[in-house]
C-alpha cells in the first residue's frame, strides 16, 4: 500500500484557559490513504472537531495551541513531498489550506458570508491560489455548482446565501471546498444540521465526489449510521483520545472497546420496537478532569482496578484493528480473565 | 434598489412638511406679541405695527404658513431683521464653512476610528487594543473646548506649526465662488492658498473629530469582535485567504452597518454646527451664525438655520439608509 496522504502522529492540542490547561486532543494518531473515506466518531466534546481544526491550522489561538505531535501531508508530484503542517510557515499553510486540504463545516446556515455572491465565494479561494480571469472564475463557479447538483447554476452564482436553503448551502460549501480539486476533504459533521432526506443526498454527493475525483475524505460525525454507509475505516474517539480504530466492518461487527460496544448498542434497531433504547450511563468527563487511569473507566461496564490508576495504551489486536483497553492486554497485570477484575457489585 | 430609493424620497415629504410646521411655529410660540419681543419693551406702537406688517403677523396663520411654504419652495428663506438682506444669500458662506469643517473632521474620525477599531478587534487584548481603547475612552470623555485650547497652545503658540484661527489668510483673500475654501483656492489656481486653507482645517477638524473618532473606534471594535467569531469568517480562513483580506474584506463589510449608523448620526450632529469649536477657532460656521441670530432676536434667521440643519440631518440619514441596502442584500424594505 502506498504511503498515506495525511498522517496524524501523537497530536496534542491544548486549550489554555482560566481553569488551567485543557487537553482537548491528547495524543491522537491516525492516517488517511489516498482516495479513502475515514470516519472519526465520538460524542460532542471528544475532540474530533479540534482534531480537524488542528489539521487545517485553524485552532483559535488564543486559547488553543498545538503543543505536540506532527501532521504529515504527502503531496504527490513528480516526487513525493512530505511536509509537517504543524511546523509550516503561515504562508505555506495558506497555500495548502483550501487548496490541497479543504474543509466543510457543520452549520451551512451560518458558514457562508451573507454579503457576498455565491459565485464569488466559490472561486475566492481559487483566485487566491492561482491567477484566473473573472470570466474563467465565473465558468468555474457554474461548473462547481453543476457538479454538486444545484439546479439553475447560472442564476445561483449571482445569488446571495440567504436566497438558498440549508441543503443548497451545504452543497455550495462542498462546491467551495472542491473547487481547487483538493486531495483531502475534511467534513466536520456535514449533515448534522440538515434534515434526513437532505442528509442522504449530501452523503451521496460526497461519496460520488470521492469516487469520481479520488478525493480522500475525513468524515467527522457522531452518527454511526453515516459511518457504516460511507466510510472504509473508522477512528473512535473518547475524551480527546483514540480508543479504537479499524475497518468499518470490523468495528461494527466486532467492536472491542467497551465504549464502541456501548455506542453500537445504543443504535436504535428496527426489530426491537418496544424496548427502551440503550444508553451509556454517565456523562462525558470534562476535558482535563481525569488525570489518572482510563478516561472511560467511570462509565465502563467492564472496569477493574488497573483502569483507575494506569493509562491504557493503544494495542494492536489485528492487522488494522487498534484498541485502547486493558481487557486485551495480555502482557502484564491481567486482562478480562485476570484475578484482579471486579464484579459488578464491587465496582466503585 | 431604484424603487426603494424613490419610495424613501417620497417618504421624506411628510417629514419635511412636519419640520417646516415646527420652524414656522417658532415665532408664534414666543409668549406675548412676537413683534414686541423682537423690538424690545420700549418699542413704539407704530414700530410694532410696522414689524407685524413686515412679518405678515396680522394675517391668519393659514395664510402666513402658505406664504412661508411658497417662499421655501422658491428657495426664499425670508429676510434677516437685522441686516434686511435675503437669508438664502447670507447663510451659504457659513453653511459652506461648517460643511467643509465637518467633512474634514469626519474623514479624520472615520479613517482613524475605523482602523483603530478593526486592529483592536483583530488583535484583541494586545497592547495596541488596550492603548487604542484607553485613548478612545479619553476621547469621548474629554471636553472639546479644552482639547481645542490645548491644541492651540501646543501646535499654534508653542510650536508654531499650524494656524489657530479662521479659515484662510485674511490679508490675501481668494475669490470665493463655492465658499468651500479648498475648492475656491484650487479654482483660482492658488496652490499656496490651498495649502494654507488646509492647514487652517487641521486643528479645528481634529478637535471636532475627536469625539466621533472615539465613538466610531469603539463601535467598530465591538461590531468586529462579533463578526470575527462567526462561522463564515472561519470558512474564509479555511480557503487559505490572507488574514488581512479576511479582516478587511469579509470582516469589516459585515461589521460596517452599526458603524455607518454612528457615522451618519455624528455627521448630522456636526453639520448642526459646533458652537464651542467654532468660537474657539474663530470659525465662521452655521453654529455661530444661528447663535448670533439668537442673541439679536433675529427670528427669521433662527427659523431658517434650524430648518436647514434639520433638513441636512434628514438627508444624511436617508443616505445612510440607502447605503445599508447597498451593503447588505438582505435589507429590502
Amino acid at each position: 500500500m502506498s504511503k498515506p496522504v495525511l498522517e496524524v502522529n501523537g497530536l496534542q492540542t491544548h486549550f489554555f484557559t482560566d481553569r488551567g490547561e485543557i487537553p482537548a486532543v491528547d495524543d491522537v494518531s491516525f492516517h488517511i490513504q489516498q482516495g479513502e473515506v475515514l470516519g472519526v466518531v465520538g460524542e460532542s466534546g471528544c475532540g474530533k472537531s479540534v482534531t480537524s481544526l488542528s489539521i487545517m491550522g485553524l485552532v483559535p489561538d488564543p486559547p488553543g495551541k498545538i503543543v505536540g505531535g506532527e501532521i504529515l501531508y504527502r503531496s504527490e508530484g513528480k516526487e513525493t513531498n512530505e511536509e509537517n503542517l504543524v511546523e509550516l510557515s503561515k504562508k505555506r499553510m495558506r497555500q495548502i489550506r483550501g487548496n490541497r486540504i479543504s474543509m466543510i463545516f457543520q452549520e451551512p446556515m451560518t458558514s457562508l458570508d451573507p454579503l457576498f455572491k455565491i459565485g464569488f465565494q466559490i472561486t475566492e479561494g481559487l483566485r487566491n491560489h492561482s491567477n484566473i480571469s473573472k470570466k474563467e472564475a465565473h465558468r468555474k463557479a457554474v461548473e462547481m455548482l453543476t457538479l454538486v447538483g444545484i439546479p439553475r447554476p447560472e442564476e445561483v452564482v449571482n445569488e446571495y446565501p440567504h436566497q438558498l436553503s440549508g441543503g443548497m448551502r451545504q452543497r455550495v460549501m462542498i462546491a467551495i471546498a472542491m473547487s481547487s480539486d483538493p486531495e483531502v476533504l475534511i467534513a466536520d459533521e456535514p449533515t448534522t444540521a440538515l434534515d434526513v432526506t437532505i442528509q442522504a443526498q449530501i452523503l451521496e454527493l460526497m461519496q460520488n465526489l470521492n469516487k469520481e475525483k479520488g478525493t480522500a475524505i475525513l468524515l467527522i460525525t457522531h452518527d454511526l449510521g453515516v459511518v457504516a454507509e460511507v466510510c472504509q475505516r473508522v477512528v473512535v474517539m473518547y475524551a480527546g483520545k483514540v480508543v479504537e480504530q479499524g475497518s468499518v466492518r470490523t468495528i461494527l461487527k466486532n467492536p472491542k472497546h467497551p465504549y464502541t460496544q456501548g455506542l453500537i448498542k445504543s443504535l436504535p434497531k428496527l426489530s426491537e420496537r418496544d424496548t427502551r433504547l440503550y444508553s451509556i450511563p454517565g456523562n462525558v468527563p470534562k476535558p482535563g478532569s481525569i488525570k489518572n487511569g482510563c478516561r472511560f473507566a467511570a462509565r465502563c461496564p467492564a472496569v477493574f482496578d488497573r483502569c483507575l490508576v494506569e493509562n491504557p495504551e493503544l494495542l494492536q489486536l489485528e492487522d488494522e484493528h487498534l484498541c485502547r483497553c486493558f481487557l486485551y492486554d495480555n502482557k502484564e497485570g491481567g486482562g478480562k480473565n485476570g484475578e484482579t477484575a471486579l464484579t459488578g457489585s464491587q465496582r466503585p | 434598489m431604484f424603487a426603494y430609493t424613490i419610495r424613501r424620497l417620497l417618504m421624506l415629504i411628510p417629514v419635511l412638511i412636519g419640520m417646516s410646521l415646527i420652524t414656522f411655529s417658532i415665532i408664534h410660540l414666543i409668549p406675548g406679541n412676537p413683534a414686541l419681543t423682537i423690538l424690545g419693551q420700549q418699542a413704539t406702537p407704530a414700530a410694532v405695527a410696522q414689524l407685524e406688517e413686515q412679518l405678515g403677523l396680522n394675517e391668519p396663520y393659514f395664510v402666513q404658513y402658505t406664504d412661508y411654504m411658497l417662499g421655501l419652495l422658491q428657495g426664499d428663506l425670508g429676510q434677516s431683521l437685522r441686516t434686511n438682506t435675503a437669508i438664502s444669500g447670507d447663510i451659504w458662506p457659513f453653511l459652506a464653512a461648517t460643511i467643509e469643517l465637518t467633512i474634514f473632521a469626519m474623514v479624520f474620525a472615520v479613517i482613524v476610528g475605523v482602523n483603530a477599531g478593526i486592529i483592536s478587534a483583530w488583535k484583541q487584548n494586545s497592547l495596541f487594543d488596550y492603548t487604542a481603547m484607553i485613548i478612545a475612552l479619553i476621547g469621548v470623555s474629554m471636553p472639546i473646548f479644552w482639547l481645542g485650547l490645548m491644541q492651540q497652545w501646543v501646535f499654534a503658540q508653542e510650536l508654531g506649526w499650524l494656524p489657530a484661527f479662521g479659515r484662510a489668510n485674511p490679508r490675501d483673500p481668494v475669490e470665493t465662488v463655492t465658499h468651500f475654501y479648498l475648492i475656491d483656492t484650487l479654482l483660482s489656481g492658488r496652490l499656496d492658498q490651498f495649502s494654507i486653507a488646509f492647514q487652517h482645517l487641521i486643528l479645528p477638524g481634529i478637535a471636532l473629530g475627536t469625539i466621533p473618532m472615539a465613538i466610531i473606534a469603539r463601535m467598530t471594535r465591538s461590531s468586529m469582535l462579533e463578526v470575527l467569531r462567526s462561522d463564515y469568517i472561519r470558512t474564509v480562513q479555511a480557503k487559505g485567504i490572507h488574514q488581512l483580506s479576511i479582516v478587511y474584506r469579509h470582516g469589516f463589510k459585515n461589521a460596517v452597518i452599526p458603524v455607518l449608523t454612528v457615522v451618519g448620526l455624528q455627521t448630522g450632529t456636526l453639520l448642526g454646527g459646533a458652537i464651542l469649536t467654532e468660537t474657539i477657532f474663530s470659525w465662521p460656521g452655521i453654529g455661530r451664525y444661528v447663535f448670533d441670530a439668537i442673541g439679536n432676536r433675529d427670528y427669521p434667521v433662527i427659523q431658517s438655520g434650524i430648518l436647514i440643519i434639520a433638513t441636512m440631518f434628514v438627508f444624511i440619514n436617508l443616505i445612510v439608509d440607502l447605503l445599508y441596502s447597498f451593503i447588505d442584500p438582505r435589507i429590502k424594505y
